[in-house]
Formats: C-alpha cells, structure tokens, sequence
C-alpha cells in the first residue's frame, strides 16, 4: 500500500537560506509520528509546505496518492490535511462554538438560497452542525466554555480548541505543531490521552512537532530528528533516545 | 416551528407595526414633506449601511467605494423606467444587478490586496464609476439626468430594507456568512479551515453591491432629476461613518447608526455650518467612549432588556 504522505526531496529557500533541504518523510495510514528538532531546524516550515502556505523550491509532496505541489491550502484542507498552528491562530472574538463551527464549512451542503430563505437543508444541517460541535468540543473538556470568546480561554484550553477546530475539517491526516507548547505536566498528559483517543476513534494519521520529549517518545511510533533544514536520525523513540548524531544536536557541543 | 423561525417572525411583526405607525402618520398628514422624503432616505441608507457592513464589518475588507455601486444601480434603473417605461421593480432589479456584476469583476483582481491598499483601490474604483458616468451624454453628463417618474415611496423603501435585513441576517448567520467573518477573523486560520478566501471575499463584496445598486434604484426613483455629484467619495465616506458609528460587523448598529446620521444632517439642515461641527463632535466622542461603535459587532438582542427578541442565542443545554 501507498504511504498517505510521501515527501520526496523538498527543499526549501528563503532567500539564501535553506530551511528544508532533501527532506524525505513518509507517513502511513493511521501512524502517530513525531518531528523533533532544535529550535529553527525547519519543522514548521515542513507543515507549511504540507499545508500549501509555502511552495516547494524543488521538491515532490504526495497525499493520498496525488501530487499537493501547487494547491493553495484550502484545497489541502479539502483533500483531507487538517493543522494546529504553533502561534495559535483562532478566531479569537468569536464564540468557542463558532470557532468550530466554521471548520465543517467544506462538508455543508445547503446552498446560499437555501441559507439565505432559510428552506430546504438548511435548518436541519445547522442543527447537525452544531451537535457535532458540541460533540468535539466534549472530547477536549471545552463543552461548558462552548460560549465563551476564544481569547479568553486560558493557553493550554486554546490549544486544545485549535485540535477540536481541525478535526472539525475531518481529516485523514492531522498536523500539530507543538500542541503541548504552554501546558503544565498535568495537562500534558491529558493531552497525550486525548491525542491517542482521537487518532483511534477518528482513523487518523498524525504528524506532531513537540519539544516535549516525554510526549513525543511516549506516544509515537516512529520519530523524525530533523537540524538545519536536514533529516539527521530517524526511527523507533528507543533508537532515536540512543543516536549519537540526535544527543549532538541537542546537547550541543563539535561535530 | 422551530425558534429561529418564531424568530424570524417576531421581527418580521415588529416590522409591520413599525411600517403600520410610521405610515399612518404619513396618510394622517402627521408628518410633513420635509421629514416624508428624509424617513425613505433613512430606510435607503440603511439598505446601504448594512451591504457596507456586510463587505466592511462581517468580512473585514475596507472598501470605500459604495457610492459608486450606488450610482450604477442609480443610472441602470433610470434609463430603464424613464427612457423605456419599465416599472420600478424592473430597475431597481436591473440595478441590483448591474452593481453585482461590476462588484464581482472588480473584486476579482482587487480584493486581493489587504488593508490600505484595498481601501485606495475601492476608493479610486468609486470615483472612476462617476467620472465615467459625468462623461456619458446619453445619461446628461454633469448635468445630470432629468424626467425621472417619481415612484420610490414609502411602502417600497421600508419593504426592500426589510428584504435587505432578512438577507443579510440569514446570510451571516449560515455557513457561507461564517466563512466571511473568518476571513475578517484570520486569514490564514480561515484558509487552513478549508474555506476558498478568494470566493468568500467577492461574495460578500458581490453581495454588498448588488444591495448598494438597489438602494441607487430606490434613490434615484426620489426626484426629478439625479445627478453624479451625489456619488462622490463623500458619499461613500458617509455610509462608512454610519457603519462604523453603528458597530462593525452589527446589523442593528447599521440600521441606529444610519438612523442617526441621516436623522441629525436631516434636523440640522438649516444651520448647514453647525452641522459638520456636530457630525465631527459626535464622531470625536464616540472614538473616546466607544472605538467599537455604537454596538461594535453585538446585536442589540445581546443587551439585557432586548435579548427576549432573540432566544437562538446563548442558550446553554
Ligand atoms: N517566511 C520565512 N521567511 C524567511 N525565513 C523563514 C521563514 N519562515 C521560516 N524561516 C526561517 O527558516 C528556519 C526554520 O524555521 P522554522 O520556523 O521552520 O523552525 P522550527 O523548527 O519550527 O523552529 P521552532 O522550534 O522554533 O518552532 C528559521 O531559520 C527561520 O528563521
Ligand atoms: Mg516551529
């Protein structure tokens, strides 16, 4: 079988800066899979080209068994990659609820005489809309702040919205970007629950960026090391904790 | 009958009494020319302030030039019922019309610029519309246009702002208005969310004009004789102050912030010097007390005495 995410020798310039250079990742259906790097290693401009914001300077990048190179990123989005943004990006002045909402919006099907009329599809897929809102917004612990403005949740609920917004998209495949990024240990464990129990109830495959090391070699099948813009290691979390090239990178010290 | 539609119609009767009382006294011989004709110029701009807010407020793209999808609707609909005898509902579609095809071509190329720019595109694409417009011989030109029949009255003005209301509620409140307001939201959220941008952006503008085009219709039907200059960049600044002054991205802000400014220029027409020190006063205080508008994207139905008006929102299970 085809993996889901196959990208082949992506590079990436900024300028005179190469962010990513022959990055080769590939996911398979229903894997959890981490990314881990130093700080400016290139892994959130890897979701960003995943998710269409940037285009590959050179570069192959497959879903789903069909080339993404070129897509702008809401037709990623409809084909099925959903994200989490390392700085949260949410509807803040709207309502939780609306925050969700919104995301379902490729898969509505009443029309605009139908929602402006208020006839047909329209009443019923509203009601629809918002069940199912409700519904993710319990999984995240969100459902009694369901009314509240966005910005004024506090971090780490944030971050859980953003994950309940996304999935909200229905995705096969799921991209957070330090989603423990702000929460205390307690919270990143519930975290880890919640992320192991969407991925089985919803079929995902994830991808994750995380500093947290315990989150990452706990629930991760398989993890990518990536420094300056180069895959360095790559494998199971106990052949990555023991890879000489990966403690280099992150205690420092000569190559 | 679910409670949006119970809603739906408890606005829907608040209208009519509205309509019932304003036009009995206007049949009564209560309220006198003067204030007869200021009242449909009421109900116009709030067909204009709220397609203004629709493009401004609920998807957060600063456009500057609705007067001059005014004016087109305003010349289509002239040429219509005075050069060929059609009715007024002909012109006033026609119009509609007219300002939605030139909304959505323009929209096209120019909303893809943000902020500042878009504003000096929006505002330069207004004055281009009249210009062209004031060089045209077949509509008069700068002298304008005469031999309009006199058919806007109170009845159409009040039943199509209804229309426009309804319209633009329902709107904001569907999937499609919900992609608009992420957009004013975060762009990129909004992208990533899957929603085509581009699409929500030249809708909501197509949408915008085809109401402005409308309202130029009904505006035009008012006098004898229309003529360009009543579409310059003041123009449009006015119906930007009365959004803003209402609440971005509020449609009950649009109809008090319309009512006001239309109602005060009105009161104050005598003493035409006092008038912009009061409109520039009024404007000055309210970025003091509230930068946000009147009701700065919150309906009325959100204050305390008015929510038994709306019971689809805040409702907890
Ligand atoms: N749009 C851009 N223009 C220019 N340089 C960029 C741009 N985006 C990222 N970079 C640069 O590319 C490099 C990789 O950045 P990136 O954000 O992908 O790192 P990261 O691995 O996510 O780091 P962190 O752990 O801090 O989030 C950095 O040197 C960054 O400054
Ligand atoms: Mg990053």
């Amino acid at each position: 079988m085809k993996p889901l995410l196959k990208a082949s020798h992506v590079v990436e310039m900024f300028g005179g800066l190469k962010a990513v250079s022959d990055f080769n990742v590939y996911l398979e259906q229903g894997e959890l899979i981490g990314l881990i790097g130093p700080n400016g290693a290139g892994k959130t401009t890897a979701f960003n080209l995943f998710t269409g914001v940037y285009q590959p300077t050179s570069g192959e990048i497959e879903f789903d068994g069909q080339s993404i190179v070129g897509l702008a990123p809401y037709q990623i989005t409809q084909r099925g990659i959903a994200r989490t943004f390392q700085n949260i990006r949410l509807f803040s002045e709207l309502s939780v609820l609306d925050n969700v909402k919104i995301a379902f919006h490729d898969h509505v099907k009443y029309g605009l005489l139908e929602a402006v009329l208020r006839v047909g599809r329209y009443t019923e897929e509203e009601r629809q809309i918002e069940r199912d809102s409700l519904e993710l917004l319990k999984i995240f612990h969100l459902k009694d702040k369901a009314y509240e403005t966005a910005k004024n949740l506090p971090y780490g609920a944030q971050r859980r919205l953003e994950i309940a917004r996304a999935l909200a998209a229905k995705p096969k495949l799921l991209l957070l970007d330090e989603p423990a990024a702000g929460m205390n240990p307690q919270e990143t464990q519930e975290l880890m629950e919640m992320i192991r129990w969407i991925r089985k109830e919803f079929n995902l495959t994830i991808l994750l960026i995380e500093h947290d090391m315990s989150l990452v070699m706990g629930i991760c099948e398989r993890i990518y090391v990536l420094e300056y813009g180069h895959i360095i290691a790559h494998g199971t979390p106990e052949e990555i904790q023991n890879n000489p090239e990966v403690i280099r990178a992150y205690l420092g010290g000569a190559s | 009958m679910n409670i949006q539609r119970k809603n739906d119609l408890m606005y829907l009767v608040l209208g009519l009494v509205i309509f019932g009382i304003v036009y009995g006294l206007m049949e009564g011989g209560m309220i006198g020319s003067f204030w007869k004709l200021n009242i449909i110029i009421i109900c116009i701009n709030i067909i204009m302030s709220a397609s203004l807010n629709l493009i401004n407020g609920y998807t957060g793209q600063f456009s500057l030039g609705h007067a001059g999808f005014m004016a087109v609707g305003c010349y289509v609909s002239v040429i219509l019922t005075t050069n060929f005898h059609m009715p007024l509902i002909v012109g006033m579609l026609a119009g509609g019309a007219a300002a939605a095809l030139l909304g959505c071509l323009i929209g096209l190329p120019t909303l893809r610029l943000n902020g500042d720019y878009l504003a000096i595109a929006t505002l330069g694409l207004g004055e281009i519309i009249r210009i062209v417009i004031m060089n045209i011989n077949y509509v008069g030109g700068a002298a304008g246009f005469t031999g309009i029949p006199h058919l806007t009255t109170f009845p159409w003005v009040f039943f199509t702002m209804l229309v426009t209301l309804f319209f633009i509620k329902n709107f904001v409140n569907s999937t499609h208005g919900r992609a608009c307001i992420a957009i004013r939201e975060n762009e990129i959220a909004a992208g990533a969310m899957g929603i085509n941008t581009t699409k929500y952006k030249v809708m909501a503008f197509t949408i915008g004009a085809a109401f402005a085009g409308i309202a130029g219709a009904l505006f035009a039907h008012c006098f004898y004789i229309i003529n360009p200059s009543s579409f310059t960049f003041m123009a449009s600044f006015n119906y930007l102050i009365m959004v803003v002054l209402g609440g971005l991205g509020s449609l009950t802000g649009s109809v008090a912030g319309a009512f006001v400014v239309t109602a005060l220029s009105a009161a104050l027409a005598s003493w035409p010097e006092f008038r912009m020190i009061i409109y520039a006063l009024a404007l000055i205080l309210l970025m003091f007390y509230r930068p946000q508008g009147l009701f700065g994207y919150v309906e009325l139905t959100a204050f305390k005495p008015f929510r038994f008006l709306d019971r689809t929102k805040g409702g907890r299970e």
